[in-house]
């Protein structure tokens, strides 16, 4: 069993992007789970969400606390929460950001993706809504699924041009899916 | 066919098939996407039903009340402070006989103000006459609401199916709706006899004013419905079960451990389901959602017998899928032979223990030898995981007798 744990705010579609997962995965044949970490949810607040994804049906309810994925939508959110908390050897991590971060981590380098998914947002969708990209950006990193699937999964949940606009920002997110191990 | 769903929506999906001909619930927290979804479907001209929208939850349940009394199918759903401000006339609702089906998403009640699960909500009206189902998964609550409607109707009994707020309502997860075909066949349209509703051609009283010399004989009768309608559940679970082509134990077979496969035992009686080791040490007995998350401890910890020398925990799950009426027989046969018996409820009778643990201490009195212990878990939506489930395994080998609060 896969599970990934994504941080974000208010209005980042945290909950949608772990929804987009669990679909994406089903539509594959998995089994699969998604669930926020559930709060009065508020644009801005610190937000969790998690997804499971497994070859036989899904038992387990409690959150996630050692995830095999790292989703971070906002470089902010470093000072106020554990982002890293539970984080395995083997654990992948993929950070929306624009600085060059140095993470006090025991991780290799080549299980960490950062991505400036704001600005792939801010240019694709015009608004700062960076859960697609970093979607595109999961499939491609993680290989867990295929970005089709998440096209297909997109088609479940929106319609026209917003929809054009997600499949294009997923796509954008994908070529970003290769850590740069020489930084 | 199978989907993957919003568990709220594969409720609101489910009541969309059975064709309720009123639906009527106050849209505010503590609310859930079910009557969100439920509205939108009838906006959207997908669904016949009267939609009305009440100014509380007291209305809700007032109207769904009346229009149950008028002879049509009636839905509404609710938790905690909503539950609470409905309870009189969850009184009623049973009192009169009438056969609503309404849907707990379980929550905690203030004070402190709560909005996360737990189970103290249906707690507060466990004794007000209603068949009370709990569901572990998505599934199991579109199911449930299917059996709801049918052993409403046939016994003039009203059922809450109850489904953990969040835990289930909030989860995205595959499940299978039946087709519209399916639901037809299992639950026809609902003709109530002449007579039996309000109709100003055959008039008829409910509720009515009932004098000492004739209150007790109409509780009795309430009561020996509820008591009497154990085979009646057993046996509509069967009919569900066939015309959905649903099979519940190859499901949760193909789930566990390959290898430890020959020791795995699944009983289903129905009322109750047992999943776990042939011959448990302990037997963790509970209801709703967090037995999901008790099976996945199960099956972890059955892979450290293959190991010598590593401490295995030999263990097994009893689901309480009906709360009420009690499934006491089933409870006693499965609990028979095991040592140490944990109930773990989401809810706690205030100064006493568990509610559950109650039930099954009531039960198993003279019949089980086995230590039953009471462990409060949960509530406030505090996360069950495997390290309170290993707690309680600790804690359960001391014999105790008071009740635990675990995390």
């Amino acid at each position: 069993m896969i599970e990934i744990r994504i941080h974000g705010r208010g209005g980042q579609g945290v909950v949608t992007a772990a929804e987009l997962i669990a679909i994406a995965a089903f539509y594959e044949g998995k089994e699969s789970q998604a669930f926020p970490n559930f709060g009065v949810e508020r644009r801005g607040a610190p937000i969790e969400s998690y997804a499971r994804i497994s070859d036989q049906p899904i038992k387990l309810r409690s959150q996630i606390y050692e995830p095999d994925f790292i989703i971070v939508q906002d470089d902010t959110l470093f000072s106020i929460i554990d982002l890293f908390k539970g984080i395995k050897k083997d654990t992948k991590i993929i950070i929306n950001t624009n600085k060059k971060l140095s993470l006090k981590l025991d991780a290799k380098k080549e299980n960490i993706l950062f991505i400036p998914a704001t600005k792939i947002a801010l240019e694709v969708l015009g608004k700062p809504i960076i859960n697609t990209v970093m979607l595109g950006a999961f499939a491609k990193f993680s290989e867990l699924i295929k970005l089709t699937s998440i096209e297909k999964a997109l088609k479940s949940k929106f319609s026209g041009e917003i929809l054009e606009k997600n499949i294009k920002a997923a796509k954008q997110g994908s070529i970003f899916g290769h850590p740069k191990v020489e930084s | 066919m199978r989907q993957i769903l919003e568990g709220s929506r594969a409720v609101a999906k489910t009541i969309k098939l059975i064709k309720p001909a009123v639906v009527s619930a106050y849209p505010i927290t503590p609310q859930t996407h079910i009557v969100e979804d439920l509205a939108k479907f009838k906006a959207d001209g997908e669904a016949n039903y009267e939609y009305v929208r009440a100014e509380s939850e007291f209305a809700a349940a007032s109207i769904v009340l009346g229009a149950s009394a008028t002879g049509v199918r009636v839905y509404t759903a609710t938790s905690s402070q909503g539950l609470l401000l409905m309870e009189e006339v969850i009184f009623n609702i049973a009192g009169m006989r009438l056969p609503v089906v309404l849907t707990c998403a379980n929550r905690g009640v203030s004070a402190p103000i709560t909005i996360w699960n737990d189970h103290q909500d249906v707690m507060a009206v466990r004794d007000a006459g209603w068949i009370t189902l709990f569901a572990e998964n998505s599934q199991e609550a579109v199911d449930l609401h299917l059996l709801a409607y049918k052993i409403a109707e046939k016994i003039f009994v009203p059922v809450m199916v109850n489904i953990d707020g969040f835990v289930l309502t909030h989860t995205y997860e595959p499940v299978k709706i039946p087709s519209q075909a399916q639901v037809n066949k299992f639950l026809p349209n609902y003709h109530p006899k002449k007579g039996t509703y309000l109709d100003v051609k055959n008039p008829r009283t409910f509720g009515a004013f009932a004098s000492p010399a004739y209150y007790m004989e109409i509780r009795q009768e309430l009561h020996e419905a509820i008591s009497n309608s154990k085979e009646l559940i057993k046996k509509e679970i069967n009919n569900l079960e066939k015309i959905t082509k649903r099979n519940y134990k190859l499901q949760i077979i193909n789930s566990f451990p390959r290898r430890q496969k020959g020791k795995l035992r699944i009983i289903d009686s129905g009322l109750v389901e047992y999943y776990g080791l042939r011959n448990p040490e302990i037997i963790f007995v509970a209801m709703g959602s967090m037995v999901g998350t008790i099976k996945d401890f199960i099956d972890r910890n059955v892979f450290f017998f293959e190991k010598k020398g590593s401490k295995g925990i030999s263990a097994g799950v009893l689901k309480v899928r009906s709360f009420n009426p009690f499934p006491s027989d089933d409870v006693n046969k499965i609990l028979n032979k095991v040592k140490f018996v944990a109930v773990l409820d989401k809810d706690i009778s205030l100064g006493k223990e568990g509610i559950l643990a109650q039930e099954i201490k009531a039960v198993a009195f003279n019949k089980i030898k086995a230590k039953i212990q009471s462990f409060i878990v949960g509530l406030g939506g505090r996360d069950i995981t495997g390290k309170t489930l290993n707690n309680i395994v600790e804690l359960i080998k001391k014999k105790d007798n008071e009740v635990k609060f675990v995390s």
